[in-house]
């Protein structure tokens, strides 16, 4: 037994608790192995809880796997889950992974009555006129005027943004934000994007040049990477 | 085969029935077979515009019910052959008329005429749906005000779902003195937001109302700045190329409008 490798070895950290967990051996294994080593790294009462971050390298869990996991460690003192992380994902959630990362492109005019709803990004080559709505659960660019309503981040993504060639849009919305146009009658303005300013506790219409500093991970797919 | 045209507009009381009345004319004045066709059930008002009231017998349901012939319920124009007119029903329910009865009727009617002009209820429920359904193409009427435009937008929309020829605009009782003053939309803006084709313009005239009570469309005047408007919007539906009339009072093009007119087969 001694010779063989380590099912679970425990690292700490200035964080916590780092395990990480064998992903050759069987998963009852794992569970017999983990409670037996937080047994033996018992800590008292009177000291602070302890944050246990769990790596499982190639080992794919399903729901019900995790909850076993989870049973284990919550079974022990002054422990609490901070994440548990693999190195692989089911095809089905890489597919949709992949559906809220991609760019759907579209041309055409989006016009009073009508609403446009995407799953990750959208480019809309046209506009959005009065009276229509384009929606996104990621970040919506329009190559057009928008006079209409655009929401981003439908699902709560407080990042996404909105950019638009031409804005007079009669309603911004970004997450659960919403900002509309004033009472009065305004000129629009070219070349400019909407997000939310957290700091502001609201939206936030720019220059589309400040997109770099405001969000600049937003060139790259590495953001949703991290977010997904 | 004849051509069969929608005139829709969504919004009630832009001029639909008077610029079916009026394009339908100056088509005939042109040496085209015409047969105007009144889809708004129960609010007929095409013949009275054309002055054909008196001579109703038979309406369209009355087609579609198999009471009469197509042919027995056309209304030849009192002032000339090449002009017809298919009357709405004015007692029936809008229910009487289907999209399929429409289909009908148009097909049947294009083998005798060279044009078909369809006059569209406002709203965009059955009424509306019976008028596009026999339509090759359409004609969005519009006036120069934010609601009015919101709608055409909104029908230009539905017509896109339709398998009818991308929509073209008419722009009506444009009255000057406000665009200039920035009362009124003006054509180019409106133009900008729907997006689509400008067929014509046409101003806001008295004469065009008094010559409806007439029951004389304008376009039978010969020199009028209305009927001058209609006849050039029936030139370019025959595929001419004709320049846009000037709304002001001096002479020259109508400056705003950067659009000139392609012809179309
Ligand atoms: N260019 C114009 N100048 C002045 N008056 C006009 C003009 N065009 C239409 N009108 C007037 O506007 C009124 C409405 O026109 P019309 O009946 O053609 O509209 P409509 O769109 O057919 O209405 P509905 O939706 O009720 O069928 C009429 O009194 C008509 O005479
Ligand atoms: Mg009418």
């Amino acid at each position: 037994m001694s010779n063989k490798k380590q099912i679970v070895t425990i690292k700490g950290t200035k964080d916590g608790l780092t395990l990480h967990v064998d992903d050759t051996c069987s998963f009852d294994e794992v569970l017999k192995e983990l409670d037996h080593k937080l047994l033996r790294n018992y800590v008292d009462d009177d000291q602070p809880m302890i944050t246990v971050s769990i790596q499982l390298g190639n080992r794919y869990l399903n729901e019900e796997q995790l909850e076993q996991l989870r049973e284990v460690v919550r079974g022990h003192n002054k422990l609490v889950i901070h994440s548990i992380e693999s190195d692989v994902i089911t095809k089905e959630d890489a597919m949709e992974w992949m559906k809220d990362s991609e760019i759907t492109s579209m041309f055409k005019v989006v016009r009073s009555g009508q609403v446009i709803d995407v799953r990750g990004d959208v480019l809309l080559v046209g506009d959005v006129n009065p009276g229509g709505k384009i929606a996104a659960t990621g970040n919506i660019y329009v190559m057009g005027h928008l006079r209409g309503i655009a929401h981003a981040g439908i699902n709560g993504d407080t990042n996404a943004i909105i950019a638009a060639s031409y804005m007079k849009p009669s309603q911004l919305r970004i997450a659960n934000y919403i900002s509309r146009s004033p009472d009065y009658d305004t000129e629009g303005v070219y070349m400019e994007c909407g997000y939310i300013d957290l700091n502001q506790e609201k939206i936030i219409i720019d220059r589309l040049q400040l997109l770099n500093q405001k969000r600049p991970d937003l060139s790259g797919l590495e953001r949703r990477m991290l977010n997904g | 085969m004849g051509e069969s045209i929608v005139i829709t507009s969504g919004k009630g009381g832009v001029g639909k029935t008077t610029t079916t009345a009026n394009v339908g004319t100056a088509l005939a004045l042109m040496g085209k077979k015409v047969c105007l066709v009144d889809t708004d059930i129960g609010l007929r008002n095409l013949d009275v515009v054309m002055g054909l009231e008196n001579r109703i017998i038979y309406d369209i349901v009355d087609v579609i019910q198999e009471r009469c012939k197509l042919k027995q319920a056309l209304i030849k124009d009192k002032r000339f052959e090449a002009l017809s007119l298919l009357p709405a029903a004015q007692t029936s329910d809008k229910s009487d008329l289907t999209p399929e009865g429409m289909v009908k009727i148009v097909q049947e009617l294009k083998q005798d005429f060279d044009y078909i002009i369809i006059d569209c209820p406002a709203g965009i429920e059955q009424g509306y749906k019976n008028a596009v359904a026999g339509a090759d193409k359409a004609i969005v009427v519009t006036t120069p005000e934010k609601s009015s435009v919101r709608d055409a937008d909104r029908i230009i929309g539905l017509l896109e779902q339709e398998d009818i020829e991308s929509p073209r605009l008419i722009v009506n009782r444009i009255r000057n003195h406000m665009v200039e003053q920035g009362d009124m939309l003006d054509v180019d803006e409106i133009v900008n937001i729907l997006s689509i084709d400008l067929l014509g313009i046409v101003a806001d005239d008295d004469e065009v109302i008094k010559a409806s009570n007439h029951g004389e469309p304008i376009a039978f005047q010969p020199n009028t700045k209305a009927s001058l408007a209609y006849r050039n919007i029936s030139r370019r539906i025959l595929g001419e190329s004709v320049p846009l009339l000037s709304l002001q009072e001096d002479k020259g093009m109508f400056a705003k409008v950067k659009k000139f007119f392609g012809i179309r087969s």
